[in-house]
């Protein structure tokens, strides 16, 4: 009886084993390949060298592309906290005719695929007679986003205890002196961890990117315009520094989480059970 | 305990950026799929049916909407494959290592889309990491071609990309199964077996369709994929949007299948949600 379990236990875990295999041997060739002397493919890896990541030293127009990835990242995040967090308040706090459809546009590009959020952006655009440029895509960032700003928030809103803000309010503080000195500070874990999750997403980008661009490339368009050119290990090479990076703020996304001593699978679930 | 003023606060600026930028945007996109493209392609705003009649008509926009469904079902099947067991072993037999491997699964999700589908490419290629590996270890003489440029290839980028999006709500599920009922369930004599199929499942499902969806919408309308491995034969309806307000320029006839897409995926999700409020024992 229980040697059947434990066979069991054992055949599980070396599904679980496979899967995770297939989920970072790509990954991981890919950074082999980054510093394989002889190009992308080609078994075994030969030649180890460091001359793909000191190319990308050089290359100047890869770098103007990350400097615009930064700067769209940057004002997307400060667009999807800007209205996620009030739109986080407004779900929680307030009742107005519509807010169901109101609650599911918002989370909609959670699961919409982003040609369609780029594509009917890209029509406002055309209508109103502005020129695609990295404001645009900002605008598409920001908006896509939001969802995420709004997941995290509401999420730590309904753990808040709002009896603290009822305190404040019955001690004389005013609104505005409540939100800065009671609302605020009790999101900041949820606040701080949403900025870093949408950074990182925007960083990431290329739906929506796609039909917003203008004539300055973000990092992933970049790396896609090139990619119709031919691969080159420098891909492979700024591939894996993206790797990293994204592994870097995971690292400290999740830090931030468990010192809060939420739990993730809390938040999943939340947003799930928003968007469904 | 709210004031008015509060109130307003609060909801008029996101409830003003979701009618510009959100509702307007999907508006613009139904409105523009009833006009047309003149010949001297200038977009004539002019109500009619012409382009939902061309979909239909012109047998190849049905084909690829067929096969990029077929292509998102596949990718489904195979992620919730590979996702179900793996949440199930994490959850239930992972014992000590089950934090290190939840973030494991987690960490792919987050990693650049971008950087997966271009593995992808690199190992599938003719002279890429997979066919030179196959032909080091002589188990094949020649490159197989039918690795990259083919909708096998779109499967396993779409798979690969799209499991862990299935994992995490199956995951969650399982989390929330009261470890109670388990022993119950044990206690009152089921086997093993009849626990997993009586307790374990049913609970699950809710996670189950969450992830199912999420795998089947988004690879549904996945573009950069086909585009990156897909090949002529791996095109998928989005594809076909993309050159449609590209070089083939007519806009109109692209937004009508967007708003195909989008009432496809907002019907799915009524339907998911129906389904999953079922299962949801109270």
């Amino acid at each position: 009886m229980s040697s059947t379990i434990e066979t069991k236990a054992r055949g599980l875990a070396g599904y679980a084993g496979l899967v995770f295999a297939f989920l970072y041997l790509p990954i991981i060739a890919l950074i082999v390949y980054s510093f394989n002397g002889g190009g992308v493919g080609g078994f075994p890896p030969r030649n180890l060298t460091f001359d793909w990541y000191r190319q990308l030293w050089l290359d100047s127009a890869l770098w103007d592309s990350v400097v615009n990835s930064l700067i769209v990242a940057l004002c997307a995040m400060v667009i999807s906290i800007g209205i996620g967090l009030p739109t986080a308040l407004a779900l929680d706090r307030v009742s107005f005719p519509g807010k169901a459809i109101f609650r599911r546009l918002v989370l909609l590009p959670l699961i919409l695929p982003g040609i369609i959020t780029g594509l009917s952006l890209l029509m406002m655009v055309v209508l109103v007679g502005l020129k695609l440029s990295l404001l645009t895509v900002i605008v598409g960032h920001g908006t896509a986003l939001i969802a995420v700003a709004t997941t995290e928030i509401f999420a730590g809103l309904q753990k808040a205890d709002r009896a603290q803000e009822e305190a404040s309010l019955d001690l004389g503080a005013n609104y505005w002196q409540t939100f800065w000195r009671v609302t605020l500070p009790n999101l900041k874990l949820p606040i701080i961890g949403s900025a870093l999750l949408i950074f990182t997403l925007s960083m990431d980008e290329i739906a929506v990117s796609f039909f917003l661009i203008g004539r300055d490339n973000t990092l992933p368009l970049e790396i896609w315009s090139r990619l119709r050119r031919g691969m080159t290990p420098e891909i492979n090479a700024v591939s894996t520094i993206i790797f990293t990076f994204s592994l870097a703020m995971i690292v400290l996304w999740y830090r931030l989480r468990t010192r809060s001593g939420e739990d993730v699978s809390d938040l999943v679930s939340a947003a799930t059970e928003e968007i469904l | 305990m709210f004031s008015r003023a509060y109130k307003f606060a609060v909801s008029l600026p996101p409830i003003a950026w979701v009618l510009l930028f959100m509702l307007l945007p999907y508006a613009l996109l139904f409105l523009y799929s009833f006009w047309t493209v003149t010949p001297a392609q200038q977009i004539a705003h002019q109500w009619n049916l012409q382009n939902y009649a061309e979909l239909v008509r012109v047998p190849v926009y049905m084909e690829v909407l067929f096969r990029s469904i077929r292509i998102a079902a596949t990718v489904t099947l195979l992620a919730l494959l590979l996702a179900f067991p793996l949440a199930y072993y994490v959850s239930f037999y992972a014992g000590a290592r089950k934090e290190l491997l939840y973030q494991l699964v987690i960490v792919p999700l987050w990693v650049s889309y971008l950087v997966r589908a271009y593995a992808w490419k690199t190992i599938l290629g003719s002279d890429g990491v997979l066919n030179t590996l196959l032909q080091y270890l002589h188990i094949t003489k020649q490159p197989q071609a039918f690795l990259l440029y083919s909708p096998f290839a779109v499967v396993l980028t779409l798979t690969h990309i799209y499991t862990p999006f299935a994992f995490l709500p199956i995951y969650a599920a399982m989390e929330h199964i009261p470890r109670r009922l388990v022993e119950a369930s044990h206690d009152l004599g089921a086997s093993p077996m009849q626990t997993f199929w009586r307790v374990i499942v049913p609970l699950t499902i809710p996670g189950v369709i969450a992830g199912a969806t999420f795998s089947f919408v988004l690879s549904l309308g996945d573009f950069l994929a086909p585009l990156l491995v897909g090949g002529p034969s791996g095109i998928m309806i989005s594809n076909i949007v993309v050159s449609l307000f590209g070089a083939a320029y007519n806009w109109p006839l692209g937004a009508a299948i967007s708003a195909c897409m989008m009432v496809l995926v907002v019907g799915l999700l009524f339907a998911t949600e129906r389904l999953e409020k079922r299962w949801r024992v109270a």
